[in-house]
């Protein structure tokens, strides 16, 4: 069998599978799946960029997917009245005045002899710069929270159609990896990982607690949405009309059909990401990536600047999530950053990275798709895998309710199971590189 | 102006917290960085390895419970450590068999390693959950407090209150004797020695005739002990959630990092700097700003530098602080 039709055959059943759930279980659930399949799928080629491409280990998936969530909020969400007159300068000015704090620190650093005298200079100018940002950025953070908190609170957004979110999702992402990049990379390996670790978790709780930029845990609920509401649709005559046709009731219709607008408005996004990457992966660049990754050393003697190219396609790849990250919030509607986990925004997109072929997109996309619907489905196959382990036991007997309590940790162990399983047997993955 | 009731409220909120957390920590730190030094990767699996071995140390502490066994005022988690510090020895070398060996047989680069040990990590974290559940667990008994806030005010006749519970003076007093065994196994034994001269240069160890899969097993089953002590002492001080252990994975990397990768002793100092600049930052200072200053100066705000929520920033500051002026660490690691 050739590659090609290796290939088509393993799409041919990821798409048996989906179709599958929707026979078997509804056809929302299969949608559902799609979905948030074509956002892993981008997540994972992003990914790929880092790891297949360049061998750069990012722990840090999850900070860089909810920046995109958070660049959804700050684009598409009204302005809140009243919050922008209230505090608006006060925490700009604030936060451009921390910013300059820093900037003042390394030019100090750099302009000043190395001695005792650089190290007090400098920890005299941290500490009153971080005290006049708290002086100026503290009451207008107070002055915004207070703008109606039950309902906002926050400074509110820019006003603009949610899709614009979805670059701005990626330059957000590519800004903040920039910055992670400049200072991890050019280290050894575990350091970047260790760096993006801690960096994830640092958004993830500058979100959570920062309620003027989205409310933090309070939620921002009630998204704009590139698609039209349910409801509105269910009210369309002609909508129900058309449904009626093709014999589906006007409410199952209208979920169906939204759900179908947003996968195709993912399909778009992940084709071109995918081109883009095609392109990339076979131009001289990516030639050069491949050869970096596998010889640091003789790339360098080559002439590459092996840590500036790391830099660039450590930004691309973060990016990338970022899209996604957007992406997903937009379906999601709402931005909820308690929701966040390690687990499921990092670690999963990497079983999706190793098992689909990681140095191969289209390897990328196949996993991306594959492990999304195992996620999904294994939490049903567990729940009936242990109907069957404990039906002979009692009922009531402790163990048997602990058993079928325990299902939904399934996904954990299953997730880890495949990844090492993947790892040793097939360590190229589904769709190996060439 | 009142100078001790400032140092008690210090010590009460800051200096016996942060010592008690800096030990756990320190013990944590001390895991990976022996696996780092000697099967040369991060290990992202030690978090759930400390929640595993607390895990077994906690069904044993109930089951001693059931029995009616107790330490009197000590926990009863005490008695039940060494089988828990046994059932985490043998997942770990379980793991090292099954999943480990075989990379270490191909020579896999160190990053591989690590991606393996995210597998693992998945796999223990599930298990955790699949035995115990996801929620919270309280296994702590006996006396609580050494010295009770009441009990420090009636002694000393001081405004401000100090409470030592028995959960910090055994965290402690534990993480004071396992290091000292631990320094003693490895500077003065002959497996310690073997253990450090395989650490220093691999080559020169085998070609002395050093068995590298006995090094391997030993420091398993160290780590395992550390793992489970540092996992269950933590429970005991705050609480067993799986989900905390996966979070204290970013300090106790920042504590072996900051340290130096693969020296013990930049281990343990780490886990101090960790734990007193966490507690130091994210601790409201009004308390003790009070005491020490004139009454008018007394300050309205908190004083406090950061909102607890983000410990983990303090962290990750110091380690990026390190990492760029100095990335081997304070007492200078290996660089692999």
């Amino acid at each position: 069998m050739t590659d090609t039709n290796r290939n088509i055959l393993y799409f041919v059943l990821v798409g048996l599978l989906i179709l599958s759930t929707g026979v078997l279980y509804s056809w929302n659930t299969a949608l559902f799946v799609l979905n948030f399949g074509l956002i892993s799928a981008v997540m994972s080629l992003g990914v790929n960029l880092q790891w297949g491409f360049a061998g750069l280990f990012n722990v840090g998936i999850m900070g860089f997917v909810a920046l995109g969530g958070l660049a959804t909020v700050l684009v598409s969400m009204p302005a809140t009245p009243g919050a922008w007159s209230a505090g608006g300068v006060g925490v700009i000015g604030g936060l451009l005045m921390g910013a300059a704090t820093v900037v003042a620190a390394v030019v100090l650093y750099a302009k000043m002899q190395a001695g005792r005298m650089r190290g007090l200079a400098i920890f005299a100018l941290l500490v009153v710069g971080f005290f006049v940002y708290r002086s100026v950025f503290d009451p207008a953070v107070a002055r915004i929270e207070a703008v109606d908190p039950a309902f906002l609170g926050y400074l509110g957004g820019l006003n603009l159609p949610v899709v614009v979110a979805w670059p701005v999702g990626g330059l957000l992402a590519a800004a903040v990896a920039w910055m992670i990049g400049k200072t991890a990379l050019g280290l050894r390996s575990d350091y970047l990982a260790i760096a993006t670790l801690g960096i994830s978790e640092i958004i993830i709780a500058v979100m959570k607690n920062e309620d003027w930029m989205a409310r933090g845990v309070k939620n921002v609920v009630g998204l704009p949405r590139p698609a039209p509401y349910e409801i509105d649709l269910q009210n369309d005559a002609g909508f129900v009309e058309t449904a009626a046709s093709f014999g589906l009731d006007p409410v199952t219709a209208s979920t169906l059909w939204v759900k179908v607008i947003y996968a195709g408005l993912f399909s778009v996004v992940l084709i071109v990401l995918f081109i883009l990457a095609q392109r990339a992966l076979h131009s001289p660049w990516g030639r050069m990536m491949r050869a970096i990754r596998d010889n640091e050393f003789a790339a360098e003697a080559m002439g590459k600047h092996v840590t500036a190219r790391h830099l660039q396609v450590f930004v691309l790849g973060s990016a990338v999530c970022g899209i996604a990250g957007a992406m997903m919030t937009t379906l999601d509607g709402q931005l909820t950053p308690g929701t966040y986990q390690p687990l499921r925004f990092t670690f999963l997109i990497w079983v999706m990275v190793i098992v689909g072929g990681s140095g191969n997109n289209l390897g990328a996309v196949l996993g991306g798709f594959l492990i999304w619907w195992l996620w999904v489905m294994v939490e049903p196959m567990g729940n009936a895998l242990m109907y069957y382990v404990t039906y002979f036991m009692p009922d009531g007997s402790g163990l048997k309710e602990h058993l079928l309590d325990s299902t939904a940790h399934m996904r954990l162990l299953t997730m880890g199971l495949v990844l090492l399983l993947v790892l040793r047997f097939s360590p190229r993955g589904l769709i190996p590189e060439k | 102006m009142d100078f001790l009731n400032a140092l008690v409220a210090f010590a009460n909120f800051v200096f016996i917290p942060a010592t008690a957390y800096g030990a756990q920590l320190a013990l944590g730190a001390l895991g990976v960085t022996l696996i780092y030094g000697i099967l040369r990767f991060s290990n992202f699996a030690h978090g759930d390895t400390m929640a595993f071995g607390a895990m077994v140390t906690i069904l044993f502490t109930w089951l001693f419970q059931s029995w009616g066994i107790s330490l009197g005022p000590l926990p009863t988690a005490l008695l039940a450590l060494p089988f828990g510090i046994l059932g985490c020895m043998a997942l770990v070398l379980f793991t090292d068999r099954v999943v480990y060996k075989f990379y270490r047989e191909q020579k896999a680069k160190p990053v591989i390693l690590v991606i393996v040990s995210l597998g693992v990590m998945f796999i223990m974290n599930g298990l955790v959950r699949f035995i115990i559940g996801p929620n919270d667990q309280r296994f702590a008994d006996g006396e609580r407090f050494i010295i009770s806030v009441r009990e420090f005010k009636a002694l000393t006749g001081l405004k401000e209150g100090l409470a030592f519970k028995t959960t910090q003076g055994i965290t402690i007093v534990t993480a004071i004797i396992v290091v000292i065994a631990l320094f003693w196994f490895l500077n003065r034994t002959r497996t310690g020695k073997s253990m450090r001269a395989y650490s220093d240069n691999e080559d020169l160890a085998l070609l002395s005739g050093i068995n590298p899969e006995k090094v391997v097993m030993i420091t398993w089953l160290i780590v395992a002990a550390l793992a489970t002590i540092a996992g269950t002492l933590y429970g005991l001080d705050k609480s067993f959630k799986p989900f905390i252990y996966l979070q204290l994975l970013l300090p106790v990397f920042a504590s072996a990092i900051v340290g130096g990768l693969g020296s013990p002793v930049g281990a343990i100092a780490g886990g101090f700097v960790i734990a007193f600049s966490e507690v130091m930052i994210t601790y409201a200072w009004k308390k003790v700003a009070t005491y020490v200053v004139p009454e008018a100066w007394a300050p309205d705000s908190l004083v406090q530098l950061l909102s607890t929520d983000y410990k983990f920033a303090v962290s990750f500051v110091i380690l990026i602080i390190v990492l760029l002026f100095r990335p081997t660490g304070l007492f200078a690691g290996k660089s692999v």
